[in-house]
């Protein structure tokens, strides 16, 4: 976030960073960097748990980002693999008496499996018609969510129990910042490896033209569902991660509005870029927090820096300022 | 290439100005998250305006023990997670004293945690049991319980020598809870649930599930948890069917949408419902009469907006509070959480409140009344 709002006294310096930029370890020291120096401006506990939130949502965005981004495929239901997760954490240790690390495994685990059986046939479908099939989805994990009370406590939720690894125990906001924030950095670093590998340019391929990417020879209904699980699995992760920050869990985890609250992270931030996912969830985490002080209007406020983003940032808040600054380059 | 950077500039100039002139004074806080909108704001809509209204009140009266009161209310939307962080920023931003607020019971069981390790007293407003069950040292609750309402139809049952009955119960939070609830105290109160019906919280015709019960043997009578409309359909739909067996209905629907919706179809339906709202119904000698009657003329006027049971769960949270705060001579947690737990004899709208340290409720069945609809209009059942 922060080297994409440069200073006018910081202009001369400018080149040389924009040459920096293209480094391939640029984007990880700066994100790792960002995550390191942030706790020096966090004062309380407040702060950190709007900073470790800020970190889980983007892990969830990172993989949402790569279909999305990069596979250029919608999911409405992404939030339904989040719940996946979330529950994993929350009815292993309670139910399976499975410890959490393990359950939180599982749960990717179970995410993935899902993502494979759903994606197939779903991802044979395109545009409306896979954003309804995937919005299917996610309402249907969030119904099992909410009826099989049983195990899932219903729509009250249930408890969580805290992540205990070799007898110690993951509690408290400072600790979840930062193993939300060395998690968010490997999602990152994973991702970008990704994007620069075969599969990540056959995935650009096919966002640029199904069938010109199947003349090339990309397996377009293999990569498109390698994406979708790998989505799968941050959004599961990031579940489990929310589960256990919060100890506690209901299915709104995996209701519709979380899904669109995702994509809209993703879209606000910059389709295809790794900051902008970050970027997307940390203006929709932090701007409903900073809007309280408007009350009543705070929804309409909301409503309205996220359009004026969307007319002036059209391409998402990262890549249209990337763009600003190459332009000036030239 | 500028365009973008005026709106943007103008944006967070406006917000930088906003958080400056968020900026706090000198006065006893209290804290409050409510659900205000989304899909629980039926809760949090009245419940807010409750505590806004009668904190001004209390102040314009001179305050408590000579100190101003200032209210912070937080907007969860009904969704855990943001009342979890609207939590930590109260204990944290905010440094309130106490909190009253906690619309649902996802949100409240959230919140509870940040309040026990902060040592803050929270008065939640949410019904599930789960609240108060186990003890936890600093959380209390105002609104009866699911549970409650399940014994004072059994009660009721037992009293007309009906002990074989029929449930058919909604999938929502609200059904779901009360349906399990019910099952577990049957028992302790000699009823046998014969058969058990279930319908989704958007259905539009329940005589299937009817049809099912008016062929099963031996029911007696039927009880409906629910919330919305579900109840009001199934209620239409009992009287199409020509099922004479008594009809019971929940404290959820105890609202008078319920009469509009089902009609005709409402007479004769029995349901356990808050003193609240049968105020100008209730005997003169009744301990509640003054207060509900109060608070229903206040909450009237100021809203213009009928009074409903949850906002009258807000007064009495925050009445509790203000209460205990008197004893305590200030506003210090722990001495008020103490006073808190000291509650005796109160009298709010949901009933007489007498806490314990095993009872962060104090509510008993009287709380709750059994009320009968006799042509579109409520009667008490005596």
């Amino acid at each position: 976030m922060q080297d994409e709002t440069l200073t006018p006294a910081a202009r001369p310096i400018r080149s040389r960073l924009a040459s920096l930029r293209r480094h391939p370890l640029a984007l990880p020291a700066a994100l790792t960097v960002l995550v390191a120096v942030t706790p020096l401006f966090l004062a309380s506990s407040y702060h950190y748990r709007i900073a470790a939130l800020v970190l889980i949502f983007a892990l969830a965005c990172l993989g949402l980002n790569l279909l999305m981004g990069y596979a250029g495929q919608i999911s409405l239901g992404h939030a339904g693999f989040m719940g996946i997760g979330a529950y994993a954490v929350a009815i292993g240790p309670a139910h399976l008496g499975l410890p959490s690390w393990l359950s939180l495994l599982a749960g990717a685990a179970l995410s993935a499996l899902v993502a494979f059986i759903v994606g197939r046939p779903i991802l044979r479908l395109k545009r409306h018609y896979l954003a309804v099939a995937t919005l299917g989805f996610g309402l249907l994990i969030a119904i099992v969510l909410t009826n099989e009370a049983e195990f899932t406590g219903g729509p009250d939720g249930m408890a969580v129990e805290r992540m205990q690894l070799f007898g110690w125990t993951a509690k408290g906001t400072v600790t979840w910042y930062w193993i939300s924030a060395i998690t968010f950095l490997l999602g990152a670093k994973l991702a970008l490896n990704l994007i620069d590998s075969p599969t990540g340019r056959a995935l650009r391929a096919i966002h640029d033209g199904e069938v010109a990417a199947s003349v090339l020879g990309v397996d377009v209904a293999r990569k498109k569902l390698a994406a979708f699980v790998l989505a799968a699995v941050y959004a599961s992760v990031a579940g489990s991660y929310l589960a256990l920050f919060n100890g506690h869990i209901t299915p709104d985890v995996a209701g519709f509005l979380r899904s669109i609250e995702l994509v809209a992270m993703v879209v606000l931030g910059g389709m295809g870029s790794i900051l902008g996912s970050l970027v997307g969830t940390a203006v929709l985490v932090v701007l409903p927090q900073t809007l309280t002080v408007l009350h009543d209007y705070e929804h309409m406020v909301l409503g309205l820096i996220i359009i004026c983003i969307m007319i002036f940032l059209r391409e998402g808040i990262v890549p249209t300022l990337a763009a600003a600054l190459g332009a000036r380059r030239s | 290439m500028w365009s973008w950077k005026m709106p943007v500039a103008g944006v967070c100039a406006g917000l930088a100005m906003l958080l400056a002139g968020g900026e706090a004074f000198a006065e006893i806080k209290i804290g409050s998250v409510l659900s205000v909108t989304g899909p629980a704001s039926f809760l949090g809509d009245p419940e807010k305006k409750t505590l806004e209204m009668y904190v001004e009140a209390i102040n314009a009266a001179g305050g408590v023990n000579g100190e101003m009161l200032e209210l912070v209310v937080y907007d969860d939307a009904a969704d855990p997670n943001a009342a979890r962080t609207f939590a930590t920023r109260l204990v944290e931003q905010d440094e309130v004293v106490a909190v009253v607020g906690g619309s649902t019971t996802g949100s409240t069981l959230a919140m509870a945690p940040v309040f026990e390790e902060a040592e803050i007293p929270f008065i939640s407003l949410a019904g599930a049991i789960q609240i108060v069950e186990p003890v936890r040292q600093w959380v209390f609750k105002t609104p009866h319980t699911d549970t409650m309402a399940c014994e004072k139809i059994f009660t009721d049952l037992k009293e007309r020598d009906l002990t074989s009955v029929a449930l058919i119960s909604g999938t929502g939070g609200f059904g779901k809870s009360m349906h399990a609830q019910c099952k577990k105290v049957a028992p302790d109160h000699g009823i046998t649930i014969v058969h058990e019906e279930t319908y989704g919280p958007r259905d539009s015709d329940m005589t299937p599930q009817l049809t099912n019960i008016k062929n099963a043997d031996g029911v007696q009578a039927v009880v409906n948890p629910g919330f919305g409309q579900g109840p009001a359909i199934v209620t239409r739909n009992y009287r199409q069917l020509g099922i004479s067996l008594p009809l019971y209905q929940s404290h959820g629907v105890a609202s008078k949408q319920f009469i509009e919706l089902a009609g005709d179809a409402a007479d004769g339906v029995r349901l356990p419902a808050a003193a609240l709202l049968i105020a100008d119904k209730l005997p003169d000698g009744d301990p509640q009469k003054p207060v509900v009657v109060s608070y229903k003329q206040t909450y009237e006027e100021k809203t213009g907006q009928d009074v409903s049971t949850f906002g009258g769960h807000a007064y009495d949270g925050l009445m509790i509070l203000i209460e205990a705060a008197k004893r305590a001579g200030g506003f210090e947690p722990a001495k008020v959480r103490d006073e808190i737990e000291k509650t005796s004899g109160f009298v709010g709208t949901g009933g007489v409140v007498n806490m314990s340290p095993s009872d962060h409720l104090g509510l008993d069945l009287s709380a709750f009344r059994m009320l009968e609809i006799e042509s579109g209009d409520w009667t008490l059942v005596e």
